[in-house]
């Protein structure tokens, strides 16, 4: 199954990540719409970022959520009626929302994070 | 389980083109589609059955600020629809179903209910019942705030409402099921354009048992994308569905635009969905801890009443019974299909809307069918279970089966059915009384052949069980079949409605919370068991009396915005008892706040927790001059019955001997010692019925009523509710 995997040891607290994923999932620069979070906390950097471990598949009233190929839980906006259960019911939290957006959004692996960080924190991987 | 799971029923969809070929179109009423603004439509729909007018009505500001919407809507609909003289069955009463402003948001649990108001046919004032499944909030984004039927139809009709398309039609319909989990199947691929549209179709439909009896409930569906089946939710009390079945309404058809996040067009989205997350992550984390919800429903509580001796044993004679632990959650964890998200609307991650599923019939006209249950809940388990002496699962959950497709009350049945099975016991009723039925007590078939006879509008089950407790007890006493006042101490009924499921003998304010309520004894209004008997939080009269001010106002709100109940209460903040006082507590005051935020959040009127319990008295106020207008509504009609105040027989008595000898000591000062079980009983019913009574003195002072129960002229000036005709109505009664 495809993930992406962190290595918070790494991680300087950039954010370029939170920069391009809001870009490429949400058409931002809002560090509010990105999947990906960096926080602080006594000085060492905290990433949280879904693990794919598809928790949210089966709290979905409707079945928006399901894996695709690759093993990535993906979220169907046209399905979605944007009841935020899966929200509330992730196991780390990272299903995100945002007062602009209608549906929750969430990592689909895509790597674009990756590619920003300077400093080799973040890489797809596989599990 | 695998939540995937192929599940297999028996289907009713043979020849479904040609049902829908048999349609007629009767009339038709083409309107622009539009989604609401801020929670509201502004506007309402109505069909006349008589006429086969179809028209709509605009909804103010003043309506709006008045009545907010639900069941505010309903009973200012209702009021402008009848008269003083109507009955249930003139075409004239009205059916109306509101949805509220807040219903159909998504995020928030327990957003999607309607209220449905008509004229009760077993109370004959207004009754009004809260009701879940998705046909409010897809009224609602098909363009209406409500929707009002009128007079009747000369045949069996449908009304279909199509949202998307704008176009409202009346149709004969002459092939499809009366019964609900038939016509809910069968209306639904009728008019669902596919397998993924089958979601934004709702259907209200009662069934055969709801022509022939008074007790008749309305059924909502809604469609399971993960079972591929219609499942059923009632608007169950006070008869509701005998006066759709007396319009000649088949079913209600509603076909809206397939729901998204922001339908309501809130005023402020983040609000709401930050309301939502916050819940459900309490549910998350909390749930398993308090009442598992997701688990088992309400049928959490048969084994927590049974402990406290406060589960309705052989029509409310007992409080416990020892076989109480076969309907009791250890039973329906394994019944109820686990994982699945069961919620009667989307987003109620509380998911109580449990079921039994590939259920196989033993008896009636299905018989061998392979069905899902809705249910049972609480009320079914303890009203049609231990309430008769039934404990075999079995028949309970056949019982609510057969009450759910009918068309039948499972509460009002359950009571129903106690009632008789006592009468049964005592003699007043036998096997050529009941034209052969046994109704022992535990006789789990005679109980659905009971039913069975309802819905065919033969037997004992048509003309005397399917009429209500209220009816019967003055049938079997013009009968010569039994003492008057026995029959009054024994029938669970209060304005003539009966009576729901818990045992109110030792928690005085219970008492108030049944019997002081606008519709009749349904527990909606107040739940004070705990409070009261258990907690020992409101021990003075005035405690109670600002208890059954608090707790109706406040309970009110959720019928005139669209939500659920038990979402407020059913699961609390992990700091709720720790950071309040036990009062406060049991009030929940975040999920209080969270409500302001839900209301301001769509409406983007901004209130205040002190605003709801005002919105809701309004509305409250209201109704009680309703009933008094309708010829109830004053003091004479807030009786309780005996059974529902203190022990009645002498096997009550002697069975908690301890207890009630214990109570002559400490409340009476009387030694029981060398006293009669026949004395101790007089003694104990002179000081509860007097009890009550000082009772009922104190809520009526709270709630700003004269020593009759009428609201004063003052009370009705300070809720803002002082109309002409609202002031006309109480006049009467204030010289
Ligand atoms: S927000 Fe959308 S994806 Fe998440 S549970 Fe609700 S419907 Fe499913
Ligand atoms: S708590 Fe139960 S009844 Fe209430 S909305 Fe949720 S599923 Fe429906």
């Amino acid at each position: 199954m495809k993930y992406l995997k962190t290595t918070p040891a790494k991680c300087k607290g950039v954010r370029a990540c939170e920069k391009a994923c809001a870009r490429t999932i949400n058409k931002s620069d809002d560090p509010a719409k990105s999947a990906i979070r960096v926080t602080a906390k006594d000085g060492v950097f905290e990433i949280n970022v879904c693990n794919q471990c598809g928790a949210c598949i089966d709290i979905c009233p409707v079945k928006a959520l399901s894996r695709n190929k690759q093993g990535v839980v993906m979220l169907d906006r046209k399905l979605c009626v944007g009841c935020l259960m899966c929200v509330g019911y992730c196991p780390t939290l990272s299903m995100r929302t945002h007062p602009d957006l209608r549906e929750p959004f969430k990592c689909i692996a895509c790597g674009a994070c990756a590619r920003a960080c300077p400093e080799q924190a973040l890489e797809i991987a596989e599990k | 389980m695998d939540v995937n799971k192929v599940f297999e029923y028996t289907r009713y969809l043979d020849g479904i083109e040609k049902m829908k070929a048999a349609h007629v179109v009767l009339a038709e009423y083409a309107y622009t589609p539009s989604l609401p603004e801020k929670g509201y439509t502004n506007r309402t729909l109505h069909v006349d059955l008589s006429t086969m007018k179809i028209s709509e009505k605009k909804v103010d500001e003043a309506m709006k600020k008045t009545f907010t919407g639900g069941r505010g809507f309903g009973l200012k609909y209702l009021w402008d629809a009848i008269k003083p003289t109507t009955k249930w069955n003139d075409p004239e009463n009205d059916i109306i179903i509101s949805p509220g402003p807040i219903c159909g948001i998504t995020q928030y649990p327990g957003a999607g209910k309607s209220l449905v108001v008509t004229l009760s046919p077993i109370t004959n004032i207004p009754i009004d019942s809260n009701v879940g499944a998705y046909l409010g909030p897809l009224l609602k984004f098909s363009g209406f705030d409500a929707l009002e039927i009128q007079g009747k139809a000369t045949e069996d009709v449908i009304v279909v409402l199509e949202g998307v398309k704008g176009r409202v039609t009346i149709e004969r319909a002459p092939l499809e099921s009366v019964n609900s989990h038939v016509a809910a199947e069968q209306f639904t691929h009728e008019y669902a354009a596919d397998e993924a549209d089958r979601r934004n179709v709702s259907v209200a439909s009662a069934g055969q048992a709801a022509e022939h009896s008074l007790i008749g409930c309305l059924n909502f569906c809604y469609y399971d994308v993960r079972r591929k089946v219609t499942r059923l939710k009632q608007a169950g009390r006070g008869g509701i569905g005998t006066v759709f079945r007396d319009k000649h309404l088949k079913a209600l058809v509603v076909h809206g635009p397939q729901v998204k996040g922001d339908m309501n067009r809130p005023a402020d989205l983040g609000r709401v969905q930050r309301a939502g997350v916050k819940l459900h992550r309490e549910m998350h984390d909390f749930d398993d801890k308090m009442c598992t919800m997701r688990k088992v429903g309400t049928t959490n509580i048969v084994s927590v009443m049974n402990a406290y001796d406060l589960l309705p044993v052989m029509n409310f004679q007992y409080g416990s019974h020892p076989d109480a632990k076969h309907i009791d959650k250890t039973t329906w964890i394994r019944k109820f299909t686990q994982g699945i998200p069961d919620g009667c609307w989307y987003g109620c991650s509380m998911a109580c809307a449990h079921g039994v599923d590939e259920f196989a019939l033993r008896t009636g006209p299905y018989q061998g069918h392979k069905v899902i249950v809705d249910g049972p809940e609480y009320e079914t388990a303890a009203g049609c279970g231990s309430n008769c002496g039934i404990f075999d699962p079995h028949w309970v959950i056949e019982c609510n089966f057969y009450c759910d497709t009918y068309g039948i009350d499972t509460i009002s049945f359950g009571t129903i059915t106690g009632f008789v099975m006592e009468c049964w016991q005592r003699g007043i009723l036998d096997k050529e009384r009941t034209g052969g039925l046994e109704l022992t007590w535990g006789n789990g078939e005679a109980q659905l052949e009971m039913m069975h006879q309802m819905a065919r509008g033969e037997g004992f089950g048509a003309q005397y069980a399917g009429q209500g407790v209220h009816r019967m007890k003055t049938m079997f006493a013009d009968n010569g079949w039994g003492d008057r006042q026995l029959l009054d101490d024994i029938a669970l009924e209060g304005k003539g409605l009966e009576q729901s499921e818990y045992m109110s003998k030792e928690s005085l304010a219970q008492q108030g919370g049944y019997y002081l309520t606008n519709k009749g004894p349904q527990h909606d209004e107040a739940w004070l068991i705990f409070m009261d008997m258990v907690n020992n939080q409101i021990p003075t009269f005035e405690d109670k009396a600002e208890a059954l001010y608090y707790f109706p106002m406040f309970r009110t709100w959720f019928g005139l915005n669209g939500l659920c109940k038990l979402p407020w209460n059913d699961i609390e903040p992990g700091d709720n008892r720790t950071a309040n006082t036990p009062q406060e507590a049991a009030k929940v005051p975040e999920h209080v706040q969270n409500y302001v935020d839900l209301f301001s959040g769509v409406t983007g009127r901004e209130i205040t927790k002190e605003e709801i319990i005002a919105m809701s008295e309004r509305v409250y106020q209201f109704q009680r001059v309703f009933d008094l207008r309708m010829g109830k509504g004053t003091r004479q009609y807030d009786k309780a019955p005996y059974r529902a105040v203190g022990p009645v027989t002498r096997e009550e008595y002697e069975s908690r001997q301890e207890r009630y000898d214990k109570q002559l000591t400490d409340w009476m000062k009387v030694d029981p010692a060398g006293k009669s079980t026949e004395e101790k009983m007089a003694l104990h019913r002179a000081y509860r019925e007097d009890r009550y009574q000082k009772l009922v003195d104190a809520v009526y002072k709270r709630r700003g009523w004269t020593e009759n129960g009428i609201p004063t002229l003052e009370t009705l000036r300070r809720n803002g509710i002082d109309f002409p005709e609202v002031v006309a109505a109480v006049k009467p009664h204030l010289k």
